[in-house]
């Protein structure tokens, strides 16, 4: 059991949630009904606590140079206020953590800025790393997981509710906000205008958005927003809703469908990976050979889709058959609550991954037939 | 907290006993099961007639999170099942102690079963 509290943790306990131990914190799993808080996001709105993740800020001239080499991406070519998912590799191309990146505007010395948003069991193993990687660039890694928290207010309703604690003249900067891009707001918490950095971003295939926030003004944010929100038009979400959301959207987890066994062009995110960047990166050799050899190199599988045919959902672990041979693992899996059916990612042999085979999940000795199908499950229409 | 039912008996599995007629007896699953389970979104139950052994699986609830089995709280043979909970697993979550109700058993034997009270203090329930 772990012992780390988010800011916010008296806020959960305040509306009944129970917890469930994630990344080594503890984390609301649900307040209510987990099927309630996953249909409140499709339709209206959630909020989330993810202060568990981690934020870390990259800070000097060297800073864009300094993230091309220590990450698979090409930082470099990203404008201020945008965001890129990345990925930070080892040597032999293995995955340490997947990751949100953002670009700020240069501070005051004219210095570039990013802050790296890892995963909360990550974090200190990426940033950790990132120090690492720094040496001989003219950069500063500073690890500010621990006094940071965010809050995701995520779905449909979610621009209308924040649009309420930002002063009207300054709605063009939520309004005019683009998906993964970021932004300093100036929101109106408990009578005062503080400025944080809002984000476009999220995990549920929703139209959200990300708060990063102080925590010793996590608390009141939390509060204000719901306390600005219309009787129904915002639920309290946890983590279990959290994942079924990304699953049906068909976003990876880390520890499920990413590892350091794992390759990003098996986990179909090969496009990802700017092998062609200028200069060398950790794990480019590695990760110019895998994609060489062609995705599913490294174990023969691949990541795919599985629709369920039947009623019942296969897990994390589960073997997958076909024609009674195992072909494959199920990496998460869930009845979808939105599309009805049971869904599943899985890593199958490549041989197996065409939309529309026909395979089977052992469900604990039972078989249930399931089909390939091309990831997401569930797009938000726009 | 959890509700227990009072008038119930409990398996350490989390599986209710109800007392009806004769040697008749209702099983369902308790609050704190339902609790712990989250939302419940198929059940498989023992078909009518087949024979049901304390302590041993006689099927599955699975949730949005998870797989269980379901043991059995007695020894006999099954005359009923809920067909409302088949077709709608979430009674189970709503309505544990009534409406979700799972299946009927002409009991011979029971296996150990506790009081409300002391099922409620072992697992954190609430009377």
């Amino acid at each position: 059991m772990s012992e780390n509290h988010t800011a916010l943790y008296e806020e959960h306990k305040k509306l009944g949630a129970s917890f469930t131990d994630f990344g080594g914190w503890q984390m609301p799993l649900k307040y209510s009904s987990e099927l309630a808080e996953h249909h409140a996001v499709r339709k209206a709105a959630g909020i989330f606590d993810l202060s568990h993740m981690g934020e870390v800020w990259v800070t000097g001239p060297d800073a864009a140079a300094f993230l091309d080499y220590a990450l698979v991406g090409k930082l470099s070519a990203m404008a201020v206020g945008k965001a890129k998912y990345s990925l930070i590799c080892n040597e032999d191309g293995g995955i340490i953590d997947d990751l949100i990146v953002y670009r700020r505007p240069a501070d005051a010395e004219g210095h570039n800025r990013f802050l790296v948003v890892p995963n909360a069991g990550n974090a200190k193993v990426v940033a950790a790393a990132l120090a690492l990687r720094s040496a001989g660039f003219e950069v500063v890694v500073d690890d500010v997981s621990a006094g940071t928290s965010l809050i995701a207010v995520q779905g449909p309703k979610a621009e209308e509710i924040l649009l309420r604690l930002v002063p009207a003249a300054r709605h063009e900067l939520v309004t005019g906000l683009k998906y993964y891009a970021a932004v300093e707001v100036p929101f109106l918490v408990a009578g005062a205008g503080q400025e944080l950095l809002l984000a476009r971003t999220g995990y549920t295939g929703e139209d959200g958005f990300e708060i990063f926030v102080n925590n010793d003004d996590a608390a009141a944010l939390w509060q204000a927003i719901v306390a600005i929100a219309d009787d129904g038009e915002l639920t309290p979400a946890g983590l279990a809703s959290r994942d079924s959301l990304r699953l049906e959207a068909g976003m990876p987890l880390y520890g499920n469908e990413l590892s350091l066994e794992g390759d990003p062009f098996a986990a179909g995110l090969g496009p990802v990976v700017a092998l062609s960047k200028e200069g060398d990166f950790v794990g480019k050799a590695a990760l110019a050979a895998k994609k060489e050899a062609g995705a599913g190199s490294t174990s023969g599988r691949k990541l795919v889709g599985l629709k369920g045919l039947g009623r019942r959902a296969g897990r994390g672990h589960y073997p997958v058959l076909k024609d009674g041979n195992v072909v494959g693992e199920v990496t998460s899996g869930q009845p979808s609550p939105t599309l009805g059916y049971p869904v599943a990612m899985a890593y199958v042999d490549v041989e197996y991954t065409e939309p529309g085979t026909a395979l089977d999940i052992d469900l604990r000795g039972k078989t249930e037939p399931f089909e390939v199908v091309a990831l997401p499950f569930y797009k938000r229409v726009k | 907290m959890a509700k227990v039912a009072s008038e119930l008996q409990y398996s350490d599995e989390h599986e209710w006993v109800a007392r009806e007629a004769g040697n008749i007896v209702s099983i369902g699953i308790s609050a704190v099961a339902t609790d712990a389970l989250g939302d419940i979104v198929y059940v498989d139950l023992p078909e009518v007639g087949s024979a049901v052994t304390a302590g041993e699986t006689c099927g599955e609830v699975e949730s949005t999170k998870s797989v269980s089995d379901l043991y059995s709280p007695v020894t006999g043979e099954v005359t009923e099942i809920n067909p409302d909970v088949v077709e709608d697993p979430a009674l189970i979550n709503s309505d544990p102690y009534g409406a979700g109700w799972l299946f009927k058993v002409a009991a011979e034997s029971d296996g150990p079963l506790l009081s409300a009270q002391d099922y409620a203090s072992k697992n954190g329930g609430e009377l």
